[in-house]
């Protein structure tokens, strides 16, 4: 059963880590706009489209 | 992405190429392409020009009529000062900057804005954040400068908005930032707690295991530290500046509840006696956090606080021993001159030095007809010129001048804390003082019997009736309605303006700008075309009359010359003559030009009036003048009357009072030739009365009626632009749904008392069977969330229900 010690210890540490990336996110501005990269995303490279003949 | 408004788009095929308005004829095109305006066929020619016609591609008719002005307006950009301030970085060689275009408005906009280093290769990088409207950009000082990107911005239709003071706007992103975190703390912390009480949920018997049982308590302690020192820290400074100015907010007793959860907790996690109430405590905190995210949805690209300040330029050209100069707005001195080009507006009041004056005031009083001012008279500030340039000679300070004076009021300065006498502030009061005679008198009870159970049911009895019900259910409902408001475009400030809005008694309204239209393209020619010459005869006739229909001329004949009138003479009621050059022109009704009996002067059903046109006695056709009232007015009057007192104020004459008179039937409540000042003093009266006050305005001139009212809507063409200070910013197209925003604010004030109601009977429940001492962990762990959503749930669900009822989209 003492094993559940080590699996409490492992899953905390985990979450930390998803809590710690959480807010980081945060900070570095991820969430600032939500909107903008969505769109920038279907822009197409000007130079691949001159490859494509389409 | 849109194919099928490509399809109608090619249907309808004279719209303009560029910006998507309707083209009046098809004599301005390039290679097939139709354009409404040459400005939009130059911007097209830029953007053909610098290979970036994908522009057209990505969203229909994206672009933007960009407004003809002369680029002297950005000037002040390349002084120092001012650079300094709107760098966000330079190193001397590179810089940043950000500038707020409100414009923008699709797709298109981003990619094109995005791919601004082709217009400017000076500008290295440029990125856009659509929510905000922001255009954030990278360039290289020897190569280009603020001034020249501003310009080049401002010839392609998306004209930025500079504003100095940006520090606002970073207290409020740090804010939201922080809201995050403690979010996101609560939410692991809740997760966590709720995983390490399992075994407590299922019953597990803890004398079987008393290490585990011990270890998962001491972690349920560590893991709820965060939450209750971090995450909800806001609600104890929020309920100690309560306790401050001596008021029980809400927040107090949300305060009283996490706090007397976490101290049971404790002790019961310490002694071992049970195994607390952590999973509860962290869930409500993470509950409440949500609500505050929920209702925080703010309109980041839209100003409800302007002052005169973002009307006024931010420099100006000063004259000083024969050589110009531009200083920023706040150095402007008393006995400097200056000089004010065509469109600009005078920020001082100041002396006529040199030059004819012809200044329209229309943003200050609302009354469009320009006055001519001739050298030595006061020019009070707030005007804008129209025709050349003049000089001027400054006599009082900016902040000082007959029109800037009005935002030295008190109005002005006090903050709006008094006002938010809300009803979760007024209820919690009275909850809080029965709530702790209730935890008092049953723990005085139990006393008796043993001091333990005292104290249980003494905390129990708190924690149970924590009103978190009534903390979720307003900015949960609040939220979503300012949301569905949000898509109607009705824009609000915050949530608190929804119920101000429900207990509303009187609406007054502004009329230039609120009530009519300020489009000029309502009037039409009916007849022999006109040439420009004839056109300028018109327009100069016109001018001398103050007669409405004459000036509604007047300005839609702008861009054309004056020219001197002599022999002219008004016949009151029927038309005005004058001679122009030798040339005999009348314009007037149809009996009075064309001296035949009619009975079209005014008809009410089209609501148009026809101006007929004669000149030397040869009748050129007639003039059809649209009721410039918005569509729906009489609907919006008729609904509201019944359950409010309406007023009207005005800053123009009396010109319309007849015809207003069918709308507002009461005449004593009809004001006309109000000036800011007398509009503010005249809401004021009435609040005195004991009425809570709508204001619906417009321009400057109503900023403070709006300010001081109880809540102030500006109506806005387009609600990126020009708006004063005010609680909502409403769309113009929809303000006939302006009694259905009202009735649907009192919907959800209903909702919110409704679940108030229905909490309170939960709390009672709950309450006498922790009064009994029978409430379990279990079933406390189990009902609190329960209790939450199933509040949450019903308050959006049933806000939709309303929405949908008042036929909102």
């Amino acid at each position: 059963m003492s094993v559940i010690v080590v699996l409490i210890g492992v899953s905390v540490f985990v979450a930390v880590g998803f809590l710690i990336a959480f807010l980081w996110a945060v900070k570095s501005g991820q969430y600032d706009d939500r909107y903008t990269p969505s769109v920038r995303m279907l822009f197409d490279d000007e130079k691949k489209k001159e490859e494509d003949p389409k | 992405m849109k194919n099928e408004e490509k399809d109608i788009s090619h249907k309808e095929d004279l719209l303009c190429f560029h910006c998507g308005d309707i083209c009046k004829d098809k004599s301005i095109n390039k290679e097939e392409k139709i354009f409404c305006c040459q400005s939009c066929k130059l911007v097209y020619e830029i953007l053909q020009e610098n290979n970036l016609c994908k522009y057209y591609d990505i969203d229909n008719n994206p672009g933007i009529s960009p407004s003809i002005r002369s680029d002297i307006k950005y000037e002040y950009l390349d002084e120092e000062t001012t650079k300094r301030q709107l760098l966000d970085f330079s190193d001397g060689k590179i810089s940043t900057a950000t500038f707020s275009i409100p414009q923008m408005h699709c797709s298109s906009c981003i990619w094109l804005l995005e791919s601004f280093y082709k217009l400017d290769p000076g500008v290295t990088h440029s990125q856009v954040n659509f929510p905000e409207k922001k255009f954030i950009f990278r360039f290289l000082e020897e190569k280009t400068s603020l001034r020249k990107i501003a310009e080049l911005l401002d010839s392609i239709g998306y004209e930025p908005m500079i504003n100095l003071d940006a520090t606002e706007r970073k207290s409020r992103e740090l804010y939201s930032k922080k809201l995050y975190y403690k979010i996101g703390v609560a939410g692991f912390c809740f997760g966590n707690i709720m995983l390490l009480s399992f075994p407590e949920y299922l019953g597990i018997d803890k004398a079987a295991d008393p290490m585990f049982y011990q270890l998962f308590g001491y972690l349920n302690l560590i893991l709820s530290l965060p939450v209750f020192l971090y995450s909800s820290s806001e609600y104890y400074i929020s309920a100690y500046k309560g306790l401050k100015s001596k008021v029980i907010n809400l927040d107090f007793i949300l305060f009283l509840g996490i706090l007397v959860l976490f101290v049971r907790s404790v002790v019961e996690i310490i002694t071992q006696s049970a195994a607390g109430y952590m999973d509860s405590m962290s869930g409500l905190v993470f509950f409440l956090l949500i609500g505050k995210v929920f209702q925080s949805k703010t309109y980041e690209s839209m100003s409800f606080e302007r002052t005169y300040k973002s009307y006024f330029p931010l420099s100006i050209t000063i004259l000083k021993n024969v050589t110009q100069s531009t200083v920023p707005l706040a150095k402007l001195r008393i006995g400097d001159r200056m000089i004010i080009r065509s469109g600009e507006i005078i920020p001082a009041d100041s002396i006529l030095f040199k030059g004819d004056g012809n200044i329209d005031y229309s943003f200050v009083t609302g009354e469009s007809m320009s006055t001519q001012k001739v050298m030595g008279e006061i020019i009070y500030a707030g005007g804008r010129q129209i025709g050349s340039a003049i000089e001027l000679e400054v006599l009082k300070d900016v902040s000082q001048s007959y029109l800037t004076q009005l935002w030295n009021s008190d109005t002005f300065t006090k903050t709006d804390e008094s006002r938010l006498q809300t009803f979760s502030n007024a209820i919690s009061k009275y909850f809080t003082i029965a709530i702790l005679i209730l935890a008092f008198g049953a723990a005085a009870y139990w006393m008796s019997t043993s001091i333990n159970m005292a104290l249980n049911v003494f905390t129990a009895v708190l924690i149970v009736s924590c009103p978190c019900a009534l903390a979720l259910a307003i900015p949960f409902t609040y939220g979503n309605v300012m949301r569905i408001f949000g898509r109607n475009k009705f824009y609000i400030k915050n949530t608190f303006v929804i119920e101000k809005l429900s207990n509303a008694t009187s609406v007054v309204f502004d009329k230039t700008g609120t009530i009519t239209q300020n489009k000029k393209s309502l009037i039409t020619f009916e007849g022999r075309e006109l040439n420009e010459f004839e056109l300028s005869l018109v327009k100069s006739l016109s001018r001398q009359s103050t007669h409405p229909l004459s000036r509604k001329i007047f300005d839609f004949l702008e861009r054309y010359e004056t020219k001197e009138v002599t022999d002219y003479f008004e016949y009151v009621g029927k038309g005005v003559a004058g001679e122009i050059e030798g040339l005999r022109i009348k314009m007037g009704s149809e009996e009075y030009v064309t001296n035949k009996d009619s009975d079209i002067h005014y008809n009410h059903e089209n609501s148009s009036s026809r101006v007929y046109l004669s000149i030397n006695d040869v009748i050129l056709g007639y003039f059809n003048v649209s009721n410039s009232y918005r569509a729906g007015l009489a609907e919006v009057v008729q609904k509201l009357e019944k359950n409010y007192s309406l007023h009207l104020l005005s800053g123009d004459n009396e010109g319309e009072r007849g015809f207003l008179q069918s709308y507002f039937k009461d005449p004593l409540q009809m004001f006309f030739k109000q000036t800011p000042d007398n509009k503010l003093k005249y809401i004021k009266a009435l609040q005195n009365e004991g009425e809570n006050v709508l204001m619906i305005g417009d321009g400057l001139n109503d900023a403070g009626a709006l300010k001081q009212s109880d809540i102030g809507i500006s109506i806005s063409e387009d609600v990126s632009n020009f708006s004063p200070a005010c609680d909502g910013i409403l769309n113009s197209e929809e303000f006939p749904s302006l009694p259905n925003i009202i009735k649907f604010s009192k919907d959800s004030f209903k909702i919110i008392i409704f679940s108030f109601a229905a909490s309170f009977v939960y709390n009672l429940l709950a309450l006498g069977i922790a009064v009994d001492g029978l409430l379990k962990p279990i079933v406390a762990a189990i009902l609190m969330p329960v209790s939450s959503i199933s509040v949450v749930v019903f308050c959006v669900v049933s806000t939709n229900y309303f929405a949908k009822r008042r036929k909102f989209k």
